[in-house]
């Protein structure tokens, strides 16, 4: 488990304006019932973990988010805007959240500084020099700035995962959606990028992660998130939900995850 | 305790480098190995000296007709007599200076496109594409600026070659891939089957049907009157065949790239053609270099087909100088000579392709 366990809760900056709300969310994979009845608010500012077996439902439900599943069944409002098959819609959700990938999934074939450009310029039509500075800023922020040049094939796993989260910063988003961003890495290199979203924490960003780094869970969360057979099971404040789990299978996860 | 001594650097074993190292471990590795090269260097040895004399040292290079062939050699005279009909065909020779500028500018045009260095690669690679075929054409058929109209029925020869395989290449390829995206394209059937449908019919019919018909039967459906040019509908022909092929290449190459990639561009908000033009294509398409260069070569040399609808490329010239009654007798160095002129080509733009690859390679996926 990385350090952040041990580091003091970050001060919330939460308020009441809802961010992102899931009203009786279903999907189905063909026949294969894989959300069911999802309810789940978020506010802005808020930090959201979410956990649970395998195939439980947990990248699904955020990959609906942003609309890279599909939901059948129920509503999905991000920002005031309600996900329909509208495209027009989608695309400016898209813009307004940004996702972080398990397998990081930078474009190999142009430089770091590109990827991080690439998005502002074409779709905030932004001019080359002012996305340049901001995406400086931010592979500064992420602490690779000397990398910029580089493609992506020549750096560490936990460097790129960096890079990919600088990529989605890159585009002033007002949510982030992080789907196990360090489930891929060496265990020396998780600490690097729970560090870099432990700061994203800090500076206010509504997030929800889907992960399994329960230090990083206890630190910066204001909520965490059980989910098991595409159900919300059990949700609470971090500390009440680690030391107090109301469901059985809750404590199972649990004992399973912590004793290993 | 014992100090650590490095190991001294040794050289390797003087068997292993130099001359005698690389014959080891190239020629004479193991007694197979070591017979294939005895064979084959008995068969060039016995190949090539009379290969060689017949095509320089007892050829015949100078001369007004075939009186001058008399070494026992080639009768390069023969070629050498009949250049000017091989390169432009039928094109009044007053005139050809128009297609060695054609020519001429193009190369000098796609030079700066081989330097690192260069800005403006891409308004370049627009302007030969889109706009300079259009100046090339004005220059080739005339009928402005006081240039004198030369009917596409006299174009020939090599710079109908070139001119068949260019426009060939150049439309194929984006037709390809358009038709590659419409039948990945699932959330749309009726322009997938439409794709598959196009494809399929193209990929099932021989290229010498295509013109064939291209050239008979489509007259027969055009209403009376209405005729467009052979050289146009071989033109269309050959692009709509090859795109089909272009098409298949394409999707291979589209298939090749990871489910991540699509992802990554749709959660950044792309869009459907900046997520294709921007993350997708230039990935799948330096994949696919070798199968496109390979389906260019092959355009190339499918070219000579024309032939059968009366369009004389080079080969075609060559065939009809062949019918000379004052040079019978010259296959072999008319077939010869348009072998090397094609080799020539189709050799370039093999080197040319793996030139781009390596250039393009920028280290290890993900
Ligand atoms: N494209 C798909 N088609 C069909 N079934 C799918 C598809 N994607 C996921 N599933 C199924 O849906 C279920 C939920 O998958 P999901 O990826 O959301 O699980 P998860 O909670 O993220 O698991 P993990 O911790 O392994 O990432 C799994 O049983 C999986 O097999
Ligand atoms: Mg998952």
């Amino acid at each position: 488990m990385a350090e952040t366990a041990t580091a003091a809760q970050a001060p919330s900056q939460r308020s009441d304006e809802v961010m992102i709300e899931l009203r009786g969310v279903h999907k189905w994979y063909d026949k294969f019932h894989v959300l069911r009845n999802i309810n789940l608010t978020v506010t802005k500012g808020e930090r959201i973990v979410v956990c649970g077996p395998s195939g439980s439902g947990k990248s699904t439900m955020i990959r609906c988010i942003n609309r890279l599943e599909e939901h059948q069944q129920g509503q999905i409002i991000v920002d005031g805007t309600e996900l329909t098959s509208d495209l027009k819609q989608i695309e400016h959700i898209r813009k307004e959240v940004g996702m972080v990938f398990q397998h990081f999934n930078l474009f190999p074939h142009i430089t770091v500084l590109e990827n991080c450009v690439l998005a502002p310029m074409w779709v905030r039509k932004m001019p080359r020099k002012e996305a340049e500075e901001i995406a400086m800023n931010y592979l500064g922020r992420v602490k690779i700035p000397d990398q910029a040049r580089k493609y992506p094939g020549q750096l560490s796993g936990g460097q790129q995962q960096r890079v990919a989260i600088a990529r989605s910063l890159c585009m002033n988003p007002r949510i982030m959606l992080f789907d196990e961003p360090t489930s891929a890495l060496d265990p020396e290199m998780i600490k690097e990028v729970l560090d870099v979203m432990v700061e994203l924490a800090e500076s206010g960003m509504t997030m929800i992660c889907v992960t399994h780094e329960m230090g990083f869970a206890k630190t910066v969360a204001d909520r965490v998130i059980f989910m098991d057979r595409g159900e919300i099971i059990e949700q609470n404040e971090p500390h009440e939900f680690f030391n107090n789990p109301q469901n059985e299978r809750t404590r199972l996860f649990l004992s399973q995850i912590l004793n290993h | 305790m014992a100090e650590f001594v490095p190991h001294p650097e040794l050289p390797p074993p003087a068997s292993s480098v130099g001359v005698i190292g690389w014959l080891r471990r190239n020629l004479f590795a193991g007694w197979l190995n070591s017979l294939l090269t005895v064979a084959a260097l008995y068969l060039v040895v016995t190949a090539l000296p009379p290969l060689l004399n017949w095509a320089f040292f007892s050829a015949d290079f100078v001369g007004e007709s075939r009186d001058a062939c008399d070494s026992g050699g080639a009768c390069w005279v023969f070629v050498n007599a009949r250049f000017s009909t091989f390169m432009y065909g039928f094109y009044p020779a007053a005139q050809a200076w128009r297609v060695d500028l054609i020519f001429g500018t193009l190369l000098l045009l796609m030079s700066p496109l081989f330097f690192k260095g260069f800005r403006y690669k891409l308004q370049l690679g627009g302007f030969i594409l889109f706009v300079y075929p259009w100046i090339a054409f004005g220059l080739m058929h005339g009928g402005l600026l006081g240039l004198p109209v030369v009917e596409t029925a006299k174009w020939g020869g090599l710079s109908l070659t070139l001119l068949l395989a260019a426009v060939g290449c150049i439309a194929a390829l984006p037709l390809g891939v358009l038709l590659a995206l419409g039948r990945r394209s699932t959330n749309m059937p009726v322009v997938q089957t439409m794709c598959v449908v196009f494809i399929e019919f193209w990929r099932g019919v021989p290229l010498i049907t295509v013109l064939f018909m291209s050239s008979v039967m489509l007259p027969l459906f055009l209403p009376e009157g209405v005729s467009f040019d052979k050289l146009l509908r071989a033109l269309i022909g050959i692009t709509l065949f090859q795109s089909a092929y272009m098409a298949e290449v394409v999707r291979g190459g589209l298939q090749a790239i990871p489910k991540g990639q699509y992802e990554a561009a749709d959660a950044l908000g792309l869009g459907y053609w900046r997520k294709m033009g921007l993350i997708v294509l230039p990935q799948a398409l330096k994949i696919v270099i070798p199968g496109i260069v390979n389906t260019f070569i092959a355009l190339f040399k499918d070219t000579t087909l024309v032939i059968i609808v009366g369009l004389l490329e080079i080969l075609g010239m060559v065939q009809n100088a062949l019918n000379d009654p004052n040079w019978l007798g010259f296959s072999t160095e008319g077939y010869v000579f348009t072998a090397f002129v094609f080799w020539i080509f189709c050799f370039s733009m093999s080197r040319y392709s793996q030139w781009l690859e390596r250039k393009l390679h920028t280290g290890h996926k993900r």
